[in-house]
């Protein structure tokens, strides 16, 4: 079982106060990659919002976090391009794609906390390479990023010692450690149970709402989706096809969101043809609604 | 993460990771060779283009010195007192034929400290530390660690493949030079004790034939034998794709290729040295 805090509430409404629509700071064009013979994401474009919390969501293997990781450029995309504020992640250096890395924190699916280090350590990480903090505001810091994630205390422990669940939110706790402008959250949910996956999605909740951050999780968790997102949208064989923010997007008439919110076996996301993943579904889909911040 | 498994992490970022089809029309084995290559010399350029850069993490360094050199003591000195020991017992009833048994000590020193100390030595910490590195790293890609050290703006081969490589390039001599001593004193021991040969004289043959040069070579070779292990080690690791499995496959691929440089190493330096 995870740290002892009491179960959230049931779930609240999405996040409050959508930003309004504003300057990008994300926007994916045509992003085109294959694995092999596999295409994975086939023509993919998205836009987010500065300050805006949105949610992709999507089945196992439909390029989700193939997306997240060519927002901080840990992959290059065959073709297409992704902007952040204005520059083209793709076409930097590694020197260049490193530095540009500081204004991101991402908490990985797992944690990856490194368990050469202590919990404290790990959360102290990128404060002592990032920042010129001294060893007291790094430690301030550190106790500010734990409560947080609702683990103050706990610095002294051991990786080892975590459950899932609070290795989640060390990861996150980590993420937010030097304010980085964007967030990014990769499944913060899988493989937890229920409650803790509840407890988890407040946890983004409050950071969203605290932090005013751009944030981007991906997620296969509805709950998650609807707790966390400003909006939300939905990836199915390489391409974006519906979005819309969270009550809305409750409401898409594509039988292919249905299925997906229902967790339904039957449908048309099941009764595609395994193949490559190319050339499938709609161009953008009939359930995408027009931005309204593009 | 999803199916697309290894090819999304990191590493496809990096020479020839990821991007699948075959591109030369070349047997699979020669592409695998200049594949291995070519990420070789990419992660040697990268450690030598960022050791001089700040941040100097000088504790790591230590840290890694004391892997590679004290969790290998014991059975490098172990080894190095046998061959010396065999090393005598063979020589001294080959020599007696041409009663020319006064040169044991002679051979065993020379044997040592130009040859078995530093080719031994680099083999056992090869199955030692390397394997410990291939693991490590193997299992920091797996879990998405060397991911995150990028996404936290520091890049893994300065972080974890520097300190590791030049603990390794610092502490083979250091080795090398104590299996020196303990080769020859084995040598010592079963040429006086076991088969009566004069102690003064012994030593005086061991090092009267004996130069500096001899003594650097070795020295030089078991630097030289750091920096490959090393650097194939952390590749191995660096580049692991499929989980568990290939952690065990990194780990056994460090040691293995690890040793085949090491020997392939040994004649072209020692034609270049002597």
């Amino acid at each position: 079982m995870d740290a002892p805090t009491p179960a959230p509430a049931p779930a609240p409404g999405p996040a409050e106060r959508p930003p309004e629509p504003g300057q990008l700071a994300i926007q994916l064009r045509g992003l085109v990659k294959s694995f092999g013979r596999k295409r994975v994401l086939d023509g993919l474009d998205l836009d987010v919002a500065a300050g805006e919390s949105m949610v992709i969501i999507g089945a196992s293997g439909t390029g989700k976090s193939v997306t997240l990781k060519h927002i901080i450029g840990l992959l290059k995309p065959d073709s297409g391009s992704v902007l952040v504020d204005g520059v083209a992640i793709e076409q930097l250096d590694n020197r260049g794609i490193t530095e540009f890395r500081r204004r991101f924190g991402m908490a990985f699916q797992e944690g990856a906390l490194f368990d050469s280090m202590n919990v404290f350590d790990n959360v102290a990480f990128p404060l002592r390479r990032l920042s010129r903090k001294s060893r007291r505001e790094i430690r301030q810091r550190v106790d500010e990023c734990l409560a947080m994630v609702r683990l103050e205390g706990l610095g002294e422990k051991d990786i080892s010692e975590l459950s899932g669940g609070m290795r989640r939110r060390v990861g996150f706790a980590r993420a937010i450690a030097h304010e980085p402008e964007i967030l990014l959250f990769d499944e913060p949910t899988t493989g937890l149970d229920p409650v803790t996956a509840a407890l988890i999605g407040e946890v983004i909740r409050d950071i969203g709402e605290r932090l005013e951050r751009t944030m981007v999780t991906i997620t296969h968790d509805m709950h998650v989706a609807f707790r966390v997102g400003h909006r939300i949208a939905m990836l199915d064989r390489g391409k974006i096809i519906a979005e819309a923010p969270p009550e809305e997007f409750k409401q898409l008439p594509d039988a292919r969101v249905q299925q997906f919110i229902h967790g339904e076996a039957e449908g048309p996301l099941t009764d595609q043809p395994a193949g490559d993943g190319a050339g499938s579904g709609e161009a953008g889909g009939f359930g995408r609604r027009p931005s309204g911040n593009r | 993460m999803e199916p697309e498994g290894a090819a999304a992490t990191g590493a496809s970022r990096m020479p020839g990771a990821g991007e699948g089809g075959k591109s030369l029309l070349l047997p699979a084995f020669v592409e695998r060779f200049l594949l291995q290559m070519g990420r070789f010399v990419h992660m040697l350029g990268r450690v030598f283009a960022w050791t001089p850069r700040p941040p100097y993490d000088w504790r790591e360094l230590l840290g890694q010195m004391v892997k590679v050199g004290v969790s290998s003591t014991p059975v490098v000195l172990l080894t190095a007192l046998f061959t010396g020991m065999v090393l005598a017992l063979q020589t001294f009833t080959v020599l007696k034929r041409f009663s020319a048994e006064s040169y044991v000590g002679t051979l065993v020193a020379l044997s040592m400290v130009r040859e078995l100390s530093p080719v031994l030595t680099s083999l056992i910490v090869a199955g030692r530390a390397g394997s410990a590195m291939g693991a490590e790293l193997g299992s920091m890609r797996v879990t998405e660690q060397i991911d995150a050290l990028e996404v936290m703006a520091t890049d893994p081969i300065h972080y974890l493949v520097v300190p590791r490589v030049w603990a390794a390039v610092l502490t083979m001599p250091l080795l090398v030079v104590m299996a020196d001593g303990v080769g020859i004193g084995g040598g010592y021991l079963v040429s006086v004790v076991l088969m009566g040969a004069n102690p003064v004289s012994y030593l005086n043959t061991s090092f009267q034939y004996t130069v500096l040069n001899d003594l650097l070579s070795g020295l030089i070779k078991a630097a030289v034998f750091g920096l490959l292990m090393a650097t194939i080690s952390c590749q191995q690791g660096f580049y692991t794709t499929g989980g568990a499995e290939g952690v065990g496959r990194s780990t056994t691929a460090a040691v293995v290729l690890s040793s085949i440089a090491i020997l392939a190493a040994d004649f072209f330096l020692t034609k270049l040295l002597f």
